[in-house]
């Protein structure tokens, strides 16, 4: 199915936004996530199915003032 | 000592992360500002990405407290969804909320913050809401559960220093047990000294100190405009007046005239 993470286009197997993050290369990595605009702490994730279409946001650490 | 929800910080300056040089030199002016907390943001990062793990192993290295914004969020959903993601990336309840309304002065949408700060408090966050010096908005903020407030100074990154010094001294005269900070807009250390002399618990910058020439001098220039704001404040100003009045006693001058 297809998935868009921070707006780019993905073809990932259906299952879990955990095991989507895991497949783009995110595992063990210190981000905060949200999908179709809404936040999904860490331990929701194994738990999140996602859907065909959906819009995953992942952030990191930054520079902020 | 001032308490932020709590906490007592030695340092009234806080610091800025963003704009610097390098990340050395972001390390070498935190350490010079003395400031114990530091504003810190969350942005995109891609599978391949690592710059964003770097600068969180380089923030953990100073021992400093964070302080996560919501920078750049232009609604009442945004706001929150980043304040919940930065309460989990970060691990604080605090969060530096910003709404902006206007693109060109990045002027904080009030009515969008009131909202955001309220449902933000409700479920346990410590709020510090980018504001106006505006009375009645300062007013909802702490009905709404802020405990610290940060008017700007003027717009952020524009180096103007104080645009309002009227207001900024009424609202620490309405708000007098409430912590104030001065946030955004100072562009030298007299502008943090100017704020602090108004009886402002702290300062936040960012710019002024990344931007400058030579940052590490000018983070502590800003450490030492702070705590020189800070001691006259507590020293009670002499009130200005309109008249000279001599300094020099006048009693006792030798008769040399005619």
């Amino acid at each position: 199915m297809r998935i868009y993470l921070n707006d780019d286009m993905h073809e990932v197997s259906p299952g879990t936004l955990a095991a989507a993050l895991e497949t783009l290369g995110f595992g063990g990595r210190k981000i905060a996530t949200a999908v179709n605009g809404r936040f999904v702490a860490a331990a929701a994730r194994p738990r999140t199915e996602l859907a065909d279409g959906d819009r995953i946001e992942v952030v990191a650490p930054m520079q902020g003032g | 000592m001032s308490s932020f929800y709590g906490v007592e910080l030695k340092s009234r300056l806080l610091l800025g992360t963003s704009r610097y040089p390098s990340p050395a030199v972001l390390e070498r002016a935190v350490k010079a500002s003395g400031a114990e907390v530091v504003t810190v943001s969350l942005r995109r990062e891609s599978g391949t990405g690592r710059a964003g793990q770097a600068f969180w192993s380089l923030i953990q290295s100073m021992g400093v407290r964070v302080l996560p914004n919501t920078a750049g969020c232009h609604s009442v959903k945004e706001a929150v969804t980043t304040a919940h993601m930065a309460r989990e990336l970060f691990d604080t309840p605090w969060i530096k909320l910003e709404v902006i309304g206007e693109a060109d002065t990045l002027q904080p949408d009030v009515f969008g913050l009131v909202e955001a700060a309220r449902i933000l408090s409700e479920e346990g966050f410590e709020v510090f809401p980018y504001t106006t010096e505006d009375l009645v908005v300062a007013e909802r903020l702490v009905e709404a559960g802020c405990r610290v407030l940060m008017p700007w100074g003027a717009p952020i990154g524009s180096a103007r220093g104080l645009n309002n010094v009227y207001g900024l001294r009424s609202m620490r005269a309405h708000f007098p047990d409430i912590p104030l900070v001065v946030d955004a807009g100072l562009g030298v250390p007299s502008h943090a000294a100017a704020a602090m002399e108004l009886g402002y618990d702290a300062v936040l910058l960012n710019t002024a100190v990344a931007e400058a020439g030579d940052p590490v001098e000018m983070a502590r220039a800003f450490a030492l405009g702070v705590e020189a704001g800070r001691a006259a404040y507590l020293a009670r100003p002499m009130e200005p007046r309109d008249m000279a009045v001599p300094s020099t006693p006048v009693i006792g001058k030798a008769a040399l005239g005619d």
